[in-house]
């Protein structure tokens, strides 16, 4: 086969999303230009080609927030919750029927501030559901407030003197509570991200992609950082693959992101155990 | 299994009994007391059934989990008691909006806050009607004793199912930890009603159609129809909207589905009201001391009847005022600071005197009380 | 007290009675034994309730039972019909719902004082001690005595719901607390 020129490249490209774009709902998304939410899309939407799925069989679930309108525009089983909680809403999905692959779009204010202990607990569940938090240190929905990983000193709608907090690390938090696969990328390592969202979505067990995005209109603006291109850049400035990282001090490491696969681990999950005491007790009334 | 026939039951039990007869398939909470044995009945009995159990981080998680289920097809609910349920009510909320079948049991104990938790009291019956914010139409039942604990949970997945609509059971403390000798329906004996899926093709299926009785087929997750659930309001394919011309309808949706149809939803005891000229309105535990009240009260003569309230929400009005219609005074007996009595008040003719018996110390208003106040009025 | 209340008199097709004691001597255990024993051997209605709070671990613990061959309207006690007091405090507390005539039964070890002289009085906790071999088995003596004084369940249905509850291999021993309740009571109405 002769090799595809540019356009059809481009037009090959667009047939991809054309088919996991939902139909009858128009575009422009909510997300303002060049922010990091397209390219995360993009990463899910070739991670799940690649897999093969069927759209049907695929639920996606979020909360509240920017990232949290992802499942409306893509056309897979979509259940757009309430604020922190798409969590628990995606365990009932995926406890009430397991042969469902359940990804779940989420924020750093969903997950961690006001869904913080829904996270902590499905990481421990070990449940088999695949969470991509879209890390961009800042509110973006109600306007530019601050976060839990918003870093300290830094500015917010709600900092306006500089963040008083300390910040979480949502990959170290997650492994430290149960996630059998925890994974660390930015918008800049689409790529990457890509083959990273692809390795969760097909781990058993619960599964966390932590993508590092960008929030120029409120982060950036408030924080100087520039716009979306040169915020891109910075993330390929400060970031650091895992085996490299393995060899650093944590001096050496202040304010880069470790990026890669930080952690897996081989074990039981949630609905497997619960269904093998199903069939252990079949028929005993 | 013969030895189902004749059985001693704990209410909380009962729960489970009448949910798993209904297809009860999945269970998610939070253990709170006075509702916790509903949990642990289910936590033992589902995985014999291949249904699911699942003990969530909080109650918030626990209606979130609820909810899930059901749009993938289960049947489901959780049980809870009012902190538990004051916690549930913006993911209700979420339930009424998305139109998601499923059944909150709520078990009352004294309030508010952490109150009396091993006490009794209705002071939830407003809250089951007005607890999510905005504005929606709620279903609530009240089960009495034991043996209607098991067919008012049987009811209340039944008008989930119909109605497209979370149902809450007004249980309270007494029946909860009361046992009876009862006897189990036997299989068959009750129908019970599942959600009407769609017959189109998912090319062809708008998840929020305006169907004639306002109820839409509703598909599980992973049947080849993808669509939007979302609690924002939304047209009838599921998409966000911001129209008035869009928001009206979807309101009306959520109100006319039940109402157009609340026939449906009525169900009421009545006990000695053909001659009655003094009626007791009752619900839950409190109608069995009216029901023994209005017994003695007969033996000596007086004319006495009762309207146990089965179906609290929708308040059945016309009813209500049907059966009162002849007398001249109506006690309204509620183990809380009046909350039903405003209903009744409202839909009562001002000819007909209301009386009213509260109490909220934690204890049942004992059929003594209800021979005192029917003296006092008489 | 009005006129209508003068004329009320609690339906005599009700038996209620109260089982009373401190938290951890196995009451509401006992009155769900006689509860299922009923069930299982009649038609009667039976229902079951418990004060059920802060005193369930270690203070005052009561269930009632009330038995009908009607159906029960009210499912708590109004007048007792039989009070089974383990404890002084317990005896002292509701010795007033004890309709006159009613029976009282008490467990002589603990209670040293009596409102009244005509009461049924067994070493419940000492009997399931010494005799019976444990001390968990009191209220299963307690309960033979019962249905023995009051006839309100056959033995036969009594032992079967006692070994229905039973832990595995404790079997022996409620068989015995039944043998012992019967006797003893049995000694009891002759005297």
């Amino acid at each position: 086969m002769a090799t595809a020129t540019t356009s059809e490249k481009a037009k090959q490209k667009s047939d991809i999303f054309l088919k996991y774009l939902r139909p009858r709902k128009g575009m422009p998304s909510v997300w303002c230009a060049g922010c990091g939410n397209g390219i995360v899309m993009t990463a899910i939407i070739r991670a799940i080609d690649k897999l093969g799925l069927s759209k049907d069989n695929i639920v996606m679930v979020s909360g509240i927030g920017c990232s949290s309108r992802m499942p409306i525009y893509l056309d897979f089983n979509a259940l757009h919750t309430t604020h922190g909680r798409a969590l628990p809403f995606a365990t009932g999905v995926k406890f009430a029927r397991p042969d469902l692959k359940v990804i779940v779009v989420t924020g750093d204010g969903d997950a961690l501030a006001i869904g913080g202990n829904h996270f902590i607990h499905a990481c421990r569940r070990n449940i088999d559901i695949t969470a991509i938090l879209i890390n961009n240190n800042i509110y973006g929905m109600t306007g530019g407030q601050g976060s839990p990983t918003t870093p300290s000193a830094a500015f917010s709608t709600t900092t306006p003197y500089g963040n008083a907090e300390k910040h979480f690390d949502p990959s170290a938090l997650a492994a430290a509570s149960g996630a059998s696969y925890v994974a660390r990328s930015t918008v800049y390592h689409a790529t990457a991200m890509e083959k990273l969202i692809g390795e969760a979505i097909s781990h058993r067990g619960f599964s966390l992609v932590e993508a590092v995005s960008n929030c120029h209109t409120y982060y950036g603006r408030l924080n100087r950082q520039g716009d979306p291109v040169t915020m891109i850049n910075s993330f390929k400035e400060k970031s650091v693959q895992v085996t490299k990282a393995k060899k650093m001090s944590p001096e050496e490491l202040k304010g880069k992101i470790v990026i890669g696969k930080l952690h897996e681990v081989d074990t039981t999950e949630f609905c497997d155990v619960y269904q093998s005491t199903v069939d252990r007790l079949d028929g005993r009334k | 299994m013969a030895d189902r026939k004749r059985v001693l039951v704990m209410g909380n039990h009962a729960v489970v009994e009448g949910a798993i007869y209904a297809g009860l398939n999945f269970y998610a909470g939070y253990p709170i007391t006075p509702s916790t044995e509903v949990a642990e009945g289910c936590a033992r009995e589902l995985p014999k059934i291949g249904g699911r159990f699942i003990q969530m981080e909080d109650e918030i998680g626990s209606i979130a989990a609820v909810v899930g289920s059901s749009v993938a097809g289960a049947k489901s609910m959780t049980a809870t008691s009012g902190p538990g349920y004051s916690l549930m009510l913006e993911n209700i909320g979420y339930a009424y909006m998305t139109e998601v079948p499923l059944v909150v049991c709520n078990v009352q104990r004294g309030g508010p806050s952490t109150g009396l938790p091993t006490k009794v009291s209705q002071a939830d019956t407003m809250q089951a009607k007005w607890g999510p914010h905005g504005d929606y139409t709620a279903i609530a039942v009240a089960p009495s004793t034991i043996e209607d604990t098991v067919t008012e949970t049987i009811r209340a997945f039944n008008l989930a199912e119909r109605f497209r609509t979370p149902v809450t059971i007004l249980l309270d403390e007494v029946i909860a930890h009361s046992r009876a000798i009862i006897n189990l329906p036997e299989p068959g004996e009750i129908d019970i009603y599942n959600r009407v899926k769609p017959t189109c093709s998912p090319e062809e299926f708008i998840p929020f159609e305006m169907t004639e009785n306002l109820v839409s087929a509703m598909p599980a997750y992973g049947e080849g129809y993808r669509y939007v659930v979302t609690g924002l309001t939304h047209d009838p394919m599921g998409f966000t909207t911001n129209k008035p011309s869009e928001i009206f309808p979807k309101l009306d949706k959520l109100r006319n589905k039940i109402m157009n149809y609340r026939e449906e939803t009525v169900k009421i005891r009545t006990e000695q009201m053909e001659d009655a000229e003094i009626a007791f309105v009752a619900y839950g535990s409190v109608s069995r001391a009216a029901l023994q009240a209005v017994d003695l009260a007969r033996k000596a003569g007086v004319k006495v009847g009762m309207v146990q309230l089965y179906t609290i929400w929708p308040f059945p009005e016309k009813q209500v005022k049907e059966l009162c219609a002849n007398c001249r005074k109506v006690i309204v007996g509620e183990l809380n600071m009046g909350q039903i009595v405003h209903e009744v008040r409202r839909v009562l003719p001002g000819d007909i005197e209301i009386h009213t018996l509260q109490r909220y110390d934690g204890e049942i208003l004992t059929p003594l009380q209800l021979l005192e106040k029917l003296e006092e009025v008489l | 007290m009005g006129a209508l209340l003068d004329k009320i008199e609690i339906p005599s097709d009700r038996f209620e009675l109260r089982l009373s004691g401190s938290g951890g001597q196995g009451m509401i255990l006992a009155s769900v034994i006689l509860s299922e024993a009923i069930g299982a051997s009649d038609q009667r209605n039976v229902t079951q309730t418990q004060s059920y709070g802060p005193e369930a671990r270690g203070g005052a613990s009561k269930s009632d039972v009330v038995i009908s061959p009607n159906e029960i309207y009210y499912p708590k006690a109004m007048q007792l019909d039989m009070l089974l007091a383990m404890t002084q405090e317990s005896l002292d507390s509701y010795f007033p719902n004890l309709k006159e005539g009613g029976t009282l039964v008490v467990d002589t070890t603990l209670v040293t004082e009596f409102p009244t002289d005509n009461y049924y009085g067994l070493p419940f906790t000492q009997l399931a001690r010494e005799d019976a071999g444990h001390i968990m088995v009191a209220n299963v003596i307690a309960l033979a005595a019962i249905a023995q004084l009051t006839g309100i369940v056959s033995r036969e249905a009594l032992t079967n719901a006692v070994l229905k509850r039973a832990p595995r291999g404790t079997e022996e021993k409620n068989k015995k607390a039944i043998d012992i309740g019967f006797t003893e009571a049995a000694k009891l109405k002759k005297g």
